[in-house]
């Protein structure tokens, strides 16, 4: 990405959503990855899918763990809280702050180095826990900041750019997140926008844990022959099980392809997934065909991508734990403190 | 052979089986004691272990009111055959031994300077009950009703007890009453009492309550206004966020929703607990974890984040003994270094330091306050023998309409009218920057949180300038936390001495104890409890103002003196430590040894002219496991 500041005048003319922001008013501080870098691409997209939802930048609360992904949060939503936490603990963080106050949007974003070695426990329970957020995995199968080495998702038998193979299997977070009762799984590559983009629009009005595996190829360091990360290698081995449109429950249109081939699904609140897919037979929200179709596609050396499990009615942490509707953050003590009455007969309950 | 002759004024030890359901009836006796208005201090000593390994409750009984740990027993209940010489070579001479007497045990097995009483409580138990777990459990209750006999206990008293915990309950309540009177019948007919120590009605408990730390550390912070709670369970702290979740049910249940004004998580581990209550911290909401010293080790990446990113957090440490797995079942405060210093890099942290239940209560509501007011870590130092040990306090107190003190939250109207916010700029003075949280202005007062450094806005910034003004910052935040944390509580000894003791923490009742035994030798003493790090002047004055001060804790390495060495730099020889590390409670009769042998080595001693002693402990070992 550029090195050059925007200027901060906009064009007057600048499209605007429904709560009155221009994508301008979505974007955050200059990049620092590499020119070309995948990461980019998923924060333009990002950018792209809070400003088609019309989502107020500030009521967004975005958190990453360390990384070149993990610096990413920085680089949009700049009206937006931001907290760049420690290696691999985004989730943990994540769900404090989701307890703390239920009423924002929660972002989590990491990396392959990030949830798939040293945050793989953080990132299995969050998903099992439910914890209501987008969790984005911006996956390169590379450690970028350190220059090289492989992560737990670099595939067995991969080659390092100094052409190191990888004797190691890898960790597929997706076959994981289903696994764990993640209720929105999907998986997508940086470099195609127009399926990224509807992703992350279903993945954050999601009721329950979405988790989304972006392949994002390195370009600095994994982005060569011999990489299954490459963006060449995804090009040619990239298996779309739908092509997905969100339509927002203000503004559902109708459907413009052939009958059959469109299947929509309406989340809890309201929001529709037009799916369209690309295989008849592939239904989205049947869990155990998801890992079966998964795991037959990849061992033919395919990168399934798409919406690949949804559960439409999911609930989050928050239903478990029967937590009131008022943010726990903004409660006084008038709210939380049983008072010196109260005191006084545990008080004579202890002698 | 002189029996010990004590109204109101005895040490009772039971020794059982871990699993043999005595400890019910064990805290049973205790509180018949305490209902009758005697003040007692019990202290479980048990095994890391769910059956079969030896376990200990001992109960002080003190009509004056000494609730330390005293040494030397003068009844010993011996019903675990396993630990049985150990336990008869505690009793002291004079004292009394009662035993299960169904096996016939040689004379070899007995000290001829002791009174043995033995009671055929398996016979008793196996001719009343058919069923084994029943002739087990109720072994435990006939006991107690043969000690209330030989002791001169009410057994209305115990009947009252039987009737509060199985109310609703008719069948066991019967059962127990018949229990309680099986043993009385047999004591009666067959053993001769009382014996020469024995409890008579006082009124010398008042207005106290009888509490264990860790459920009063819980209330303080229902009171303190916590909602959001993370832990992982690990002895000795699960017992606070298990309290926490019972009393929260009952408090903080939304009446007309049903819903719950709270949210507590049990985490996959101590690493995930913390980074619960960093998030929320960061996000507003007051939280906690409660934790040991193992979990502690554990969340240090965290705490330095909290520390740096200045978030609100809250830890009690519940301590046991260490290093590494330790004694997790016996206590110590052996996490004063790890947690003051805790994670990489410069950092200090706020140490909150009860002495009993009451204590916990209230610094558990005051460290939500001051995580908040200071937006940094703040541990809360309790540890086993507070924590899991009922002790006899002074009541609750909560000021009617006492507000949370949450610190420099900058709102919307304020961002809004203009006010200048950088996340870490000091603008008052005092370190403490302002913040604002997610969610508040649409367009104002956002800021991004990292562990790394950054400049006053927030940005990041690797210059040194910055990264300098941003840790002098924290310097100066410190100091601002030392005139807000509870400060010392300063004794003063009836005459003039140039010799003053430090002590903290859980040490404190039988420091008390110590003084006045001092006092009375000729030895007086200028006494100061800590209640906190950072240290405020006061302490630095008070060892200013003394020749020498013995610095009581229980830990090997005097990890407190190193702190006061570390952060007063004062000189080391002025600091004469005494240390209790064994991983029971220190006693007075320690403290009080270890003093007077110090004092009549020689006055040189204490001025500096020769190294600093370390006294060893020299009570039993406390790990009297089987032979």
């Amino acid at each position: 990405m550029t090195y050059i500041a925007k200027p901060r005048l906009r064009h007057p003319t600048l499209e605007t959503n429904k709560v009155g922001y221009t994508r301008r008013d979505y974007e955050g501080k200059i990049s620092t990855l590499c020119a070309g870098c995948g990461h980019d691409s998923i924060s333009a997209a990002i950018i792209q899918a809070c400003w088609e939802l019309d989502i107020e930048p500030h009521r967004v609360a975005k958190l990453s763990g360390i990384g070149c992904s993990s610096k990413t949060p920085d680089y949009f939503l700049g009206a937006s809280h931001g907290f760049n936490t420690v290696h691999g603990r985004m989730p943990s963080v994540l769900t404090g702050a989701n307890l703390a106050n239920r009423d924002l949007l929660y972002l989590g974003v990491s990396g392959d180095g990030d949830s798939a070695s040293i945050g793989l426990g953080q990132f299995a329970h969050a998903m099992r826990r439910g914890v209501r957020m987008a969790y984005i995995v911006e996956n390169n199968g590379v450690y970028g900041l350190t220059k090289g080495q492989f992560s737990a998702t670099a595939d067995q038998g991969s080659k390092s750019k100094k052409g190191a193979i990888n004797s190691d299997s890898a960790v597929d977070l997706v076959g994981m997140a289903l696994q764990l009762g993640a209720t929105y799984v999907g998986r997508a590559f940086s470099g195609n926008k127009a399926q990224l983009v509807p992703l992350i629009k279903g993945a954050i009005t999601h009721g329950g844990a979405a988790f989304i595996d972006v392949i994002s190829p390195c370009v600095a360091f994994n982005n060569h022959p011999g990489s299954t990360k490459s963006y060449d290698y995804v090009r040619e081995h990239n298996e779309a099980v739908s092509r997905i449109d969100f339509i927002s429950s203000r503004s559902e249109i109708t459907a413009e392809y052939a009958p059959g081939e469109v299947v929509d699904v309406r989340q809890h609140d309201g929001s529709l997934l037009r799916l369209r897919s690309l295989h008849r037979s592939y239904d989205p929200t049947n869990r155990h065909a998801a890992m079966i179709y998964m795991q037959e596609h990849q061992a033919r050396g395919e990168v399934v991508t798409g919406l690949l499990y949804v559960d439409p009615l999911a609930t989050d942490l928050h239903t478990a734990l029967n937590t009131s509707e008022q943010p726990l953050n903004a409660m006084d003590a008038t709210q939380l403190c049983p008072g010196a009455g109260v005191l006084e007969k545990l008080n004579a309950s202890l002698r | 052979m002189q029996r010990i002759e004590s109204i109101n004024d005895f040490v009772v030890k039971f020794a059982n089986v871990n699993g043999s359901g005595s400890a019910s009836a064990n805290e049973l006796f205790a509180k018949a004691i305490l209902r009758m208005g005697v003040p007692v201090s019990p202290r479980n000593i048990f095994p890391s272990n769910i059956q079969g390994l030896p376990t200990w409750y001992e109960v002080r009984v003190c009509e004056q009111g000494w609730l330390g740990r005293r040494g030397g027993i003068d009844l010993m209940v011996a019903m675990n055959p396993q630990t049985w010489d150990a336990d008869l070579a505690e009793i002291e001479p004079g004292g009394y031994l009662f035993y299960d007497s169904t096996r016939p045990l040689p004379p070899s097995k007995f000290r001829d300077d002791i009174t043995v009483i033995g009671m055929p409580l398996t016979e008793i138990c196996n001719a009343v009950y058919s069923d084994a777990r029943q002739r087990q459990l109720f072994k435990n209750i006939v006991y107690v009703g043969a000690l209330s006999v030989l002791l001169e206990i009410e057994p209305e008293v115990i009947e009252k007890l039987f009737g509060e915990q199985y109310r609703g309950k008719e069948k066991l309540l019967a059962s127990n009453v018949q229990a309680l009177h099986l043993g009385r019948d047999f004591a009666r007919e067959h053993l001769r009492a009382p014996l020469g120590i024995r409890v008579r009605r006082a009124d010398k408990v008042g207005k106290r309550i009888f509490v264990d730390g860790n459920s009063a550390a819980a209330l303080g912070c229902v009171y303190g206004g916590a909602t959001v709670a993370a832990w992982y369970p690990i002895t000795p702290s699960s017992s606070v966020a298990e309290a926490f979740q019972k009393y929260c049910a009952k408090f903080r249940v939304d009446p007309a929703t049903g819903q719950n004004r709270y949210a507590i998580v049990q985490a996959e581990d101590e690493i995930a607990s913390i980074g619960m209550v960093v998030g929320a911290g960061w996000n507003g909401a007051r939280a906690f974890t409660a934790t040991s010293g193992p979990g502690v080790s554990l969340m240090t990446e965290f705490i330095g984040l909290a520390y740096f990113a200045e978030i609100p957090v809250t830890i009690i440490n519940v301590q046991r003994g260490g290093p590494s797995t330790g004694m997790p079942t016996r206590t110590q405060q052996a996490d004063i270094i790890s947690c003051a210093y805790a994670s990489h890099g410069d950092t200090k942290h706020v140490l909150l330091f009860p002495q009993d239940p009451r204590e916990c209560f209230d610094h558990a509501a005051a460290a939500l306050d001051l995580a908040d007011r200071l937006q940094t870590p703040v541990f809360v130092m309790t540890d086993l023998d507070i924590g899991m040990n009922q002790r006899l306090c002074d009541p609750f107190e909560w000021e009617e309409g006492r507000p949370y003190d949450r610190g420099k939250v900058m709102s919307a109207e304020e961002l809004e009218a203009g006010k200048d916010f950088g996340r870490y700029k000091d603008v008052d003075g005092d370190g403490i920057p302002w913040r604002t949280l997610p969610g508040t202005h649409p367009t104002k007062g956002s800021y991004f949180t990292r562990g790394t450094t950054r400049d006053a806005y927030a940005r990041y910034s690797e210059r040194g300038p910055d990264y300098v003004y941003n840790v002098e910052r924290l310097l100066r935040k410190f100091e601002t936390a030392a005139t807000l944390v509870p400060q010392p509580v300063l004794q003063p000894a009836t005459n003039r001495t140039p010799l003053g003791v430090i002590y903290f923490g859980s040490t404190t009742p039988a420091m008390q104890e110590a003084l006045e035994d001092l006092t009375a030798s000729g030895i007086p003493i200028d006494a100061m409890r800590l209640r906190a790090f950072p240290f405020p002047d006061s302490v630095a004055r008070f060892i200013e103002e003394h020749e020498a001060v013995f610095v009581v804790e229980q830990n090997r390495d005097a990890q407190l003196r190193s702190l006061l060495v570390n952060e007063l730099d004062i000189d080391p020889a002025r600091l004469i430590p005494v240390l209790h590390f064994d991983g029971t409670p220190i006693t007075a009769r320690f403290i009080t040894r270890a003093v007077t042998e110090h004092v009549r080595g020689g006055a040189r001693g204490l001025v500096g002219g020769r190294p600093p002693v370390v006294v060893p402990p020299i009570e039993a070992p406390g790990t009297e496991v089987a032979k």
